[in-house]
């Protein structure tokens, strides 16, 4: 066997070596300075993250179970970046409430493997790796949902998320073996040449999108995201939204476009409706939101009912839109999810009452968060309009008018509620304003990081002919 | 770099240059020196322009195109003709004169100027943008810093006002935003590439059921911020909570966005979709010239009554511009320009009583005219140019509407037309009745007496306004001519 084709994973094999080493180094620093270990697993993986960049060639391997491409490799890259900025937005966190419980360690190992379901998931080619991926993904999210165990909302939040994410993977499952009822096969490239619509293959398909709509928390699978959001810590939080969102949305373009193309004109009427539902259901629940985590989750609900609207087009267009957007997402939410990181370690707050007056006190950090927020409601010159603006079009390219026009009545509700934060931070002056405060290197360099993304993503326009060049091989 | 990106270099310079500055000194003279250089780069163009018009015969002169998103054919394409350098000499005009009334601005002065030279990016970026994309990218830049600017430095009910006035605008460009998608996905109805790019559109025929389609959510989504009616509503809140500058640039530049992006993309790109829904739209503007008539009459607030004339104005721009013809088109952008002076000179005069005063209701106020002649007088200059004086610049426009407008003789267009022009005699009775009750008369305060003299900053500011209204009304056949001669290929398609 030739043991070069294995480099094929380096994403996967570097990760696994990272988490090797975490382990070693765990037992060798002694105890009164574990706190290095968070300034070793940020560098590690700051590595792990530029090694990333170096290409790679197509190829699949395990006869067709593993595969990547330019377009999975660059995924894997966007996902990397984004737990690259986590774990700078979460240091000061880890430095201050965790190193000295003695967990400081297992945070970035349980991270670290479900980086790695979600690589084995995004490169997949056979269903039954695909749920192992799932599956490596979730299982240590949950723990890490619950890792405050001094507050009772983080351990029900692990709770509910455990539970949750058990039955829609369960339910997934059961489409799973329903498609392979129908088709005698698990492997994506034969099921694509046998699958026809009847009525157990859409059974089927319905089952298993229902799993991954779970994971992206289309409406109706969202209800565990606002409680999950708001008990877990805030990276898991930012970790859920962006990085574990970002990666079942790929996986689900993968699937839809190339196993289940045959069924095209039925899973576009699926997602039709979703997409409606999502956006809807989402702005309308975040409007009346205090609490800021709250109002992210229901902000990325929103964000996610957009993305559907890439995903209807079926085509390179989509799969272009679809990645750009989600690229130039992570780095919106991220930002936002920064400054809410480090406004809650400083202070303790968490509300939107507690950030009147911030722009008065803390100007730099109210500036991050009000390009975040513009980013998010799609506001030019940030990155978020162009998103927008393509996902639009891809979906316009169908002629899907009247589903466009319904999407741009909800970036208006989307802009109301963003505005309220704002509002809060700019236009209100208030006694008991958080009081001025200075962030770590971490933090800045977390937040710089997604600022950059912000202002450049969009502006940049030879990244995104990039992204659609690539995305015309998508296999 | 072309003469034209740097109406946007400039600015952003400007800004950068902000970022740096200290305290209120440093930032009024950095945008006082970055406005003035642009107001010299909008005279400039004047004078560029006619130079090479008299060489260059194209649609639109000074153009470059350089490509920006391949995969979508989008482009950064620029150019102007006649009607885009007259609105770009009124905006460096209105921009200036609003760094000057600002002058003494208190609260978080750097803030303030950079919002206000943002803003002003967008409006330059949507005056010279020849590609529909490049466009919407300027207006939503020229919209978003109203939330801050309303809702910090505002008076009354800021924040209520700032909301309506952002979410109105962007639901609008929302609706826009459909119509634009719609326009670019048909621009390949003759087997072309499809393309933002104007002028390659309207080379193209779209087919004329997608033009019924389109039409309305295009020109809705532009009228809007033109303050059509029944969508008008955020104007009047707008301005009242705005701060004075903020006043004079949304009501003087920022609501011609709306005439112009009508004229230049709804019509100009759909022109079926426009006589198929012409009548429609007029009935609409109709009622929007006379409900703004009549609705400032009732008002007590200076500003209220200066943004409800305005809805009126401008409703005539929108109703001129649906009358389809050169005449009227002409009186259109006069009214235009000429209303971009007058009511930022409007709403600059009232923040300087509102300044001195600290009311701003009419029947508070009473025999100004003894106490602060020079803001007086010149109020009632821009009272007449309002109503239409002749000499004054309102006269020319709204000469060249009404006679554009009678030269349809089927009865729908006589009947809105004789109503429409009604609306002038309103429009003399709220004007007069103001300058009756707050100028003339007994002073109704003491403490009127001894308010303070205009400063020079203000006497520049107001000077800036002035000028051009009353060179409107004396010498309006080179900027007439110059208007004139754009709109010729713009007709075509409805001959």
């Amino acid at each position: 066997m030739d043991f070069s084709s294995f480099l094929l994973m380096r994403h996967e094999i570097f990760l696994l070596a990272i988490i090797l080493l975490l382990i070693i180094a765990e037992i060798f620093i002694q105890p009164h300075k574990k706190g290095s270990v968070v300034h070793l697993a940020i560098f590690l993986f700051g590595i792990h993250t530029i090694v990333g960049f170096v290409t790679i060639e197509e190829n699949s391997l395990f006869g067709g179970m593993f595969r990547t491409n330019e377009l999975i490799h660059f995924f894997k890259n966007i996902l990397n970046l984004g737990v690259f900025v986590v774990l700078l937005q979460s240091a000061d966190w880890l430095q201050e409430k965790i190193v000295h419980l003695n967990r400081g360690t297992e945070f970035f190992i349980l991270m670290f493997a479900s980086l790695l379901g979600m690589y084995f998931m995004i490169s997949s080619g056979d269903f039954l790796m695909f749920y192992l991926g799932l599956e490596l993904s979730t299982l240590p999210v949950a723990a890490l949902a619950a890792y405050e165990t001094t507050k009772r909302k983080s351990s029900e939040s692990g709770i509910k998320l455990i539970l949750s994410s058990a039955l829609a993977s369960g339910i997934s499952l059961f489409g799973i073996s329903m498609l392979y009822a129908t088709t005698g096969s698990i492997y994506f490239d034969e099921i694509v040449t046998v699958i026809s619509s009847t009525n157990l293959s859409i059974l089927g398909m319905v089952l298993f999108f229902a799993g991954l709509a779970f994971k992206i928390s289309l409406v109706p699978f969202h209800f565990w995201t606002a409680d999950v959001y708001e008990g877990a810590p805030i990276s898991i939080a930012s970790y859920l939204s962006v990085i574990s969102k970002g990666a079942a949305v790929f996986i689900l373009l993968i699937i839809l476009f190339n196993v289940l193309k045959p069924l095209f004109s039925i899973w576009e009427n699926m997602i039709y409706v979703l997409a409606i539902t999502t956006m809807f259901i989402g702005n309308l629940f975040a409007l009346r939101q205090q609490n800021m985590k709250r109002f992210l989750a229901f902000s990325s609900i929103a964000q996610a009912g957009f993305i559907l609207l890439g995903i209807i087009e079926g085509g390179q267009l989509g799969v272009a839109t679809v990645v750009y957007f989600v690229l130039i997402y992570v780095f919106s939410n991220l930002a936002a999810f920064g400054v809410v990181q480090a406004i809650a370690l400083q202070t303790g707050k968490e509300n939107m009452k507690d950030y009147e007056g911030l722009y008065r006190t803390n100007p730099k950090l109210s500036l991050v968060m009000m390009l975040a927020l513009f980013s998010l409601a799609g506001i030019p010159p940030v990155a978020g309009f162009f998103g927008k603006f393509f996902l639009f079009t891809a979906a316009a390219s169908k002629g899907y008018y009247l589903l466009v026009f319904l999407a741009v009545v909800n970036v208006t509700i989307s802009l109301y509620y963003y505005l309220l934060v704002v509002r809060a931070m700019f236009l209100r002056q208030s006694e008991t304003a958080i009081p001025f405060f200075k962030n770590r290197l971490y933090m800045r360099l977390g937040l710089s990081i997604t600022v950059i993304g912000i202002l450049v993503l969009g502006l940049y326009s030879p990244l995104y002919d990039y992204i659609f060049e690539m995305s015309s091989n998508f296999k | 770099m072309d003469i034209l990106t740097l109406f946007i270099i400039v600015p952003a310079i400007t800004v950068l240059a902000l970022i740096f500055a200290k305290g209120l000194k440093q930032s009024r003279i950095v945008s006082m020196i970055g406005s003035i250089f642009q107001f010299g780069m909008a005279i400039n163009l004047v004078f560029a322009y006619f130079n090479e018009r008299a060489v260059n015969s194209d649609i639109m002169v000074f153009t470059r195109d350089v490509m920006w998103f391949k995969s979508f054919n989008i482009r950064y394409s620029i150019g102007v003709d006649g009607v885009s350098v007259a609105l770009l000499l009124l905006t460096s005009i209105v921009v200036l004169a609003g760094i000057f009334i600002s002058w003494k601005m208190k609260d978080l002065p750097k803030e303030f100027f950079i919002s206000l030279i943002i803003l002003s990016i967008g409006v330059y970026g949507f005056f010279i943008s020849l590609d529909l994309f490049t466009m919407f990218v300027f207006f939503e830049i020229a919209v978003i810093p109203m939330y801050l600017l309303i809702g910090i430095w505002g008076s009354g009910p800021k924040e209520y006002s700032a909301m309506k006035l952002t979410l109105m605008l962007m639901g609008a460009s929302a609706v826009l935003l459909v119509g634009i998608l719609g326009i670019y996905f048909n621009s390949n109805a003759d087997g072309g590439a499809l393309t933002f790019n104007i002028l390659e559109i309207a080379q193209v025929s779209i087919p004329v059921e997608a033009q019924k389609l389109f039409f309305p959510l295009t020109f809705i989504g532009f009228a809007v911020i033109g303050a059509l009616f029944p969508f008008h509503t955020w104007s009047p809140d707008g301005h009242a909570s705005a701060p004075t500058a903020v006043s004079m640039l949304h009501a003087g530049v920022l609501m011609k966005l709306g005439g112009y992006g009508v004229f230049r993309v709804a019509m100009y790109l759909l022109p079926e979709g426009t006589l198929h829904w012409s009548w429609f739209f007029i009935i609409l503007s109709v009622i929007g010239v006379i409900y703004g008539a009549f609705a400032a009459l009732k008002q007590t607030d200076l500003k209220y009554i200066n943004a409800y004339s305005s809805v009126s104005h401008l409703g005539l721009v929108l109703f001129a511009l649906l009358m389809l013809n050169k005449t009227a088109w002409n009186g259109a952008i006069l009214q235009s320009l000429s209303h971009g002076f007058m009511t930022a000179l409007f709403f600059a005069l009232i923040g300087m009583i509102y300044g001195r005063t600290q009311t701003r209701d009419v029947t508070k106020l009473g025999g100004l005219l003894k106490v602060i002649p020079f803001i007086s007088v010149v109020y009632v200059i821009a009272g007449l140019a309002s109503l239409g004086l002749p000499g004054l610049s309102g006269f020319v426009a709204e000469m060249n509407i009404f006679v554009g407008a009678f030269q349809h003789d089927d009865l729908l267009y006589r009947v809105v037309t004789i109503i429409s022009v009604s609306a002038i005699v309103v429009t003399a009775v709220y004007i007069l009745r103001v300058v009756g009750v707050m100028l003339m008369g007994p002073v109704k305060n003491d403490a009127f007496l001894n308010l303070s003299r205009v400063t020079w900053y203000e006497k520049t500011g107001i000077l800036l306004l002035l000028i051009p209204i009353v060179g409107m009304g004396v010498a309006p056949l080179w900027l007439s001519n110059m208007i004139l001669e754009s709109l010729q290929p713009f007709i075509q398609g409805f001959i």
